[in-house]
């Protein structure tokens, strides 16, 4: 802004003929004394915000307790926080310019739409958590099923065993399919390039979103319809895997694309072959990821509950034979547990759902401090056992470079006893 | 990355040595790795034929009932198969009205959340708040089902009885039989309706936009928005003229693959609404369907030629949501961002 404006003043305040060229004088810009602030929060921010929230809660109670006849929870709350917002816009406006008052708004703006989702997360699972509270005390609810139940019987008797176990074995026989067949499905995406690989990647990423009742769907036609198999745990294990899958597959790919590159070449450049590459290389490194995806998988195939529900059947006695008879998981405990009117069963319903939730959290919190690091980065016992075998390498190449000096006797009758890799190596 | 895409064939090629012949890195040599290679394409090809199955034999036992039906299949609103008289005119409606429902709602949900993890929060609440979205994600859907039914729905009653009241010449928000003085004019009318079931349906889809847009957003060249503060743009001028342009893409492809996962929601969809036959478009107004909750309400009661009617309706579902995704993959792969992610 300055240099364009001196530039013209400059020449114009010149008697004689212009120069060809001018120069502008260059004076120092104003540098500020500090960096402009592009983030963060200062004192003036922080009462302005009080100051409209204050105000906001102020007029809406206003509204809603005098003036205007408006009612209801939801209407005040957004009431409250328009009429808020509205005032920290003036506030701000006080002293600052239009920018920096459409930032301030934004920045709210965006905390509270963070806010609004946390908020929504945190009541789904306290309101389970608060309505299961009367089944989970009683610890029938864990041991028994519920064949001697009604649904009249009170809390203390009944409970469900069946549904857990069921859940367990459900799931067992999914990931027994799935781990195998999605992780070499992705290291396939990953190492074998082409069209018909491309085209497996695109496939599986569209059916990601497969609606898990179309899986269920599809076990119901095959495994059902057509072979005329009865509904079983063995059935509901396929649905799920169906739907676990694209999953497991998608997230896996992500994380070995992950794998530094270097690695892959310092594997190559040594002259391994492609399939120990993967195996002691590609895997090792991203063991990590792969075992989050597996657990995120997991998570989702144990909460779901449309493709239990057509393969499955319903039971309210223990089955612990997958092959035979019907099996219920949890999921499907709860949804059927909900369907009575019966008060009980809708506390059994909560309670399992808290069970359910449980086993989700449990399954999400292993996967997060598995999968905290990325590919690549070690624990600490990870690297004291890398830097133990490298110290042990570098040791075995100066002793074959100087056998005499490391003739210590004890050493090297306990690395021919017990290491025979190295004794064979040496 | 960028370094295996860097070395696509051989790099010495163009200085070869006649006396030496370029080993070769790219082909599996040996038998052990040509062993690795037929088990790895074999798994893809399992898995493509899994997932080919899925669409195969839904077709192959929907036939019987489209034979029947023809054109109509699309047309009628009733679901009476053993008369010959069904179609899924008014569970697509319905489907979609969800599905639509939830979008509004999670869109802007969404997209602030992920500008406020990748732009505004503090660094060290980002992995935190990442943790909780995934979370979020994975909260089984009948938990979802479980607090619409008992808790939002009691909220949003007065919710909607206001818009019906306020915005009720807005054709899709009136509900018939509804206002001050009508007889039928109680909390019923409201309950049950599209509208709360797309809410919590919203809940369930934000995750998924949000994690697809973040991941998007924290992609924009730092060099941009550098540039953008230097030229004095504040942290929204920032995110206006950087970020948002730069993860057009990603909103698009995010908001789309919820979508997806909205239409073919079943459970918590099945919990909330009451089930009617007829093409709702009264989004406030209790009785609406949806094709997942048809399969899941039919299923046991139903003949084999009704069970023929239900995989055509699941099929029907199967192909609409097939096409959003790819609709939404493509999306994001051609954007900007899109094609540096994708190895």
């Amino acid at each position: 802004m300055t240099v364009t404006e001196e530039a013209p003043k400059a020449s114009a305040a010149d008697p004689v003929p212009a120069p060809a060229t001018v120069l502008p004088s260059r004076e120092p810009a104003e540098v500020p004394p500090q960096p402009r602030r592009v983030g963060g929060t200062t004192r003036s921010d922080v009462l302005a915000l009080c100051g409209a929230a204050a105000s906001g809660l102020s007029i809406a109670l206003l509204l809603f307790g005098k003036i205007a006849p408006l009612s209801g929870t939801v209407g005040f709350v957004v009431t409250a926080y328009a009429v808020s917002l509205v005032i920290y816009a003036v506030l701000v406006g006080l002293d600052h310019d239009g920018p920096a008052v459409r930032d301030r708004v934004m920045t709210v703006v965006l905390w509270s739409a963070a806010a609004v989702l946390f908020i929504a997360l945190v009541l789904v699972i306290g309101f389970t958590v608060w309505r299961g509270r009367d089944a989970l005390p009683h610890l029938n609810f864990f041991t028994q099923d519920m064949q001697a139940a009604g649904p009249l019987d009170p809390l203390t008797l009944g409970g469900i065993t069946h549904a857990i176990l069921g859940t367990l074995i459900m799931i067992t026989i999914a990931l027994v399919i799935t781990v195998p067949l999605g992780l070499a499905c992705a290291v396939y995406l990953n190492q074998i390039r082409g069209r018909f690989s491309r085209f497996v990647r695109t496939i599986v990423e569209a059916m990601t979103a497969l609606p898990s009742i179309v899986a269920g769907l599809m076990i119901y036609a095959t495994w059902i319809l057509i072979l005329g198999q009865e509904k079983s745990g063995l059935a509901a294990g396929f649905a799920i895997t169906v739907m676990m899958l694209p999953i497991v597959i998608r997230a896996a790919d992500v994380v070995l694309r992950l794998v530094p590159a270097n690695l892959t070449e310092a594997a190559e450049a040594l002259g391994a072959p492609r399939w120990r590459t993967v195996w002691h290389v590609v895997l090792p490194t991203a063991r990590s990821g792969l075992a989050t995806a597996v657990i995120l998988g997991t998570a989702r195939g144990i909460g779901e509950t449309s493709p239990v529900l057509l393969t499955a059947g319903y039971t309210a006695a223990l089955n612990a034979d997958p092959l035979h008879g019907p099996m219920v998981s949890l999921p499907l405990a709860v949804f059927t547990f909900v369907k009575s009117p019966e008060p009980t069963m809708i506390a059994r319903a909560f309670g399992t759902a808290v069970v359910l939730m449980a086993l989700v959290l449990v399954l999400f919190v292993i996967a997060r401090v598995l999968g905290g690091r990325g590919p690549g980065q070690q624990s600490k016992r990870q690297a004291r056992r890398a830097a133990r075998v490298s110290q042990r390498d570098a040791q075995r190449f100066e002793q074959r470079r100087h056998p005499v000096l490391f003739l210590q006797p004890h050493e090297a009758s306990a690395s021919a006893d017990t290491d025979p890799r190295t004794g064979e190596n040496l | 990355m960028s370094s295996a895409d860097a070395v696509p064939g051989r790099p010495w090629r163009g200085r070869r040595r006649p006396d030496r012949a370029a080993r070769r890195i790219d082909a599996a040599r040996g038998w052990g790795d040509r062993i690795f290679r037929y088990q790895l394409t074999a798994s893809g090809v399992a898995v493509l034929a899994i997932m080919a199955a899925v669409g195969v034999f839904l077709l192959l036992r929907a036939t019987q009932a489209l034979k029947v039906s023809g054109f109509s299949f699309l047309t009628t609103a009733d679901w009476q198969p053993d008369v010959h008289l069904f179609g899924i005119a008014a569970v697509l409606t319905g489907t979609v009205l969800i599905a639509l429902v939830a979008v509004v709602f999670s869109l802007p949900l969404a997209l602030g959340t992920a500008l406020f993890i990748s732009e505004v929060a503090p660094r060290r609440l980002r992995r935190t708040l990442i943790s909780m979205v995934d979370l979020m994600a994975a909260v089984p859907s009948v938990v979802y089902g479980l607090w619409g039914l008992f808790f939002l729905q009691q909220y949003m009653v007065n919710l909607s009885r206001w818009l019906s009241t306020w915005f009720g010449w807005i054709p899709f928000l009136k509900v018939d039989g509804a206002g001050a003085g009508q007889p039928l004019d109680s909390a019923s009318v409201y309950t049950a309706s599209t509208f709360i079931a797309g809410l919590v349906v919203a809940l369930m889809v934000t995750p998924i936009q949000c994690s697809v847009m973040r991941e998007v957003f924290s992609q924009a060249p730092a060099g941009e928005r550098e540039g953008a503060y230097a030229l004095g743009a504040t942290r929204w001028g920032m995110i206006r003229a950087v970020v948002l342009p730069y993860g057009r893409g990603g909103i698009i492809g995010g908001t789309m693959l919820g979508l997806g996962r909205a239409l073919g929601e079943t459970i918590a969809v099945y919990l909330i609404i009451s089930p009617v036959f007829v093409i709702q478009p009264h989004i406030l107004q209790t009785g609406t369907n949806s094709v997942s909750s048809l399969i899941a309400l039919h299923y046991g009661d139903s003949s084999d030629f009704g069970m023929s009617a239900l995989m055509a309706a699941g099929l029907a579902l199967f192909v609409l949501t097939l096409v959003v995704n790819f609709t939404a993959s493509s999306i994001v792969a051609r954007s900007r961002s899109g094609a540096q992610s994708e190895a």
